[in-house]
């Protein structure tokens, strides 16, 4: 099913059930956001990505990431209204992150170069704005170690029951999406370390460069099925091995 | 102090009266495995993970999300006291220092022995009532430190007998 509508009275066009922010980019509206990631369930936590929708006589604020599109409604991207809300925001979660270059120069943006709130009294892990993307790619990747935890001013993103966790993997895929890059990830010939374990890595046995955490390897190797040395090279040695033996067979 | 054991047979008894694999007995089960064992501890939950079919960190979220549920262990008694607004202005503050004093430890802790656990509430809705203290579930109306001297005395003197 197709929904027409219009974004900024342009008219636009969009499967039903799809959320506004992808078609909305996909039409090339900017809309700024922090805690949306194509590949993983929006859930409107950081709401930055406010636009004003009318439909039906009814015209309100809503986060786009997570509002399906309805038929023939009008969406405006950049009202004074949106603006102001989206401004407030940012200082607020300015006072979170204020060490996070990307909130910093999104702010400035909505003129938004200091903040009025304190940062939080606790915060075990400083400039995490709480947006839950971690958890959720975590999620989909299948290996749910990560969960929020407490709630209120003592909410907070960590493993369960606060110590090691054998779900976790070391991929490191929470720090990859975290828009604040605040989850702290160090390699080094131990390993690479985040959340308080370190991961052994597997090394290219060409090059040496890192190729995965064993965890990850051994999680891989359970899931496709493919043999273990196809885990032992990296992308780049695998690609020059095989373009080699293709070489030979060519010429 | 170290936790006391848990006794997994208690744990799996409990479960085996929920459903395997169904998510939806997530509080269920918490409720029941915490009035089992007056609190939830992290054996118990992991076994609970595994018999529903949910992550641990799953479970913990939700474990530590709701202020009903506990992961650190409970005394037999529990002594509540009430600081909502009118509990507050009518002295309950008075009435957490004068159980602190006699226990000898912090709001939210539990003594020693196992005996007594003190904890504060923001309101309870009985503001009628004030202050007000709850103890194992009995609402104690007009407490003064004093009766709460003796309520708790009660307790140490039955526990020396």
């Amino acid at each position: 099913m197709e929904r027409r509508f219009k974004i900024n009275d342009i008219d636009v066009k969009a499967r039903a059930g799809e959320h506004l922010l992808d078609v909305a980019r996909r039409y090339g509206f900017e809309i700024p956001s922090l805690c949306h990631h194509e590949a993983l369930p929006p859930i409107g936590a950081c709401r930055i990505c406010l636009v004003e929708v009318a439909w039906g006589g009814r015209r309100e604020l809503c986060t786009s990431c997570n509002f399906e599109v309805i038929e023939g409604m009008q969406v405006t991207t950049d009202t004074p209204a949106v603006q102001h809300h989206r401004a407030m925001n940012l200082e607020l979660l300015l006072a979170r992150a204020p060490g996070s270059a990307r909130l910093r120069e999104l702010a400035a943006q909505y003129g938004v170069r200091r903040t009025r709130f304190g940062p939080p009294a606790t915060s075990p892990l400083p400039n995490c704005i709480l947006c839950e993307l971690c958890v959720r790619a975590c999620e989909q990747l299948g290996n749910h170690a990560l969960t929020m935890v407490g709630r209120g001013d003592k909410k907070r993103i960590g493993l369960a029951f606060n110590s090691p966790s054998e779900q976790c993997t070391g991929c490191a895929s929470c720090a990859s999406v975290c828009p604040t890059e605040c989850i702290p990830v160090k390699d080094t010939a131990a390993g690479r370390t985040i959340w308080g374990q370190t991961h052994p890595l597997v090394l290219c046995k060409v090059c040496g460069a890192p190729v995965m955490t064993e965890r990850q390897r051994a999680k891989a190797i359970a899931k496709k099925g493919l043999p273990e040395e196809y885990y032992d090279f990296c992308e780049s040695c695998k690609q020059s091995t095989a373009s080699k033996r293709f070489a030979s067979i060519v010429w | 102090m170290s936790a006391p054991p848990v006794d997994i047979g208690r744990v799996d008894r409990v479960l085996a009266r929920h459903p395997a694999g169904v998510q939806g007995e997530l509080i269920n089960v918490l409720h029941d495995l915490q009035a089992e064992l007056r609190y939830l501890p992290r054996q118990a939950l992991e076994r609970a993970a595994s018999h529903l079919g949910v992550p641990e960190a799953h479970l913990f979220g939700v474990a530590t999300f709701y202020e009903g549920f506990h992961l650190e262990p409970r005394g037999e008694h529990i002594c509540t006291v009430c600081m909502g607004t009118a509990c507050h202005v009518r002295g309950a503050p008075r009435l957490v220092e004068q159980a602190e004093r006699d226990l000898g430890i912090r709001a939210g802790q539990t003594t020693p022995d196992m005996r007594l656990t003190l904890e504060t509430v923001n309101c309870v809705g009985a503001c009628a009532l004030g202050p007000l203290v709850i103890f194992d579930g009995k609402y104690h109306g007009n407490m003064t430190p004093d009766r709460l001297g003796r309520l708790i005395g009660k307790l140490a003197k039955k526990g020396s007998e």
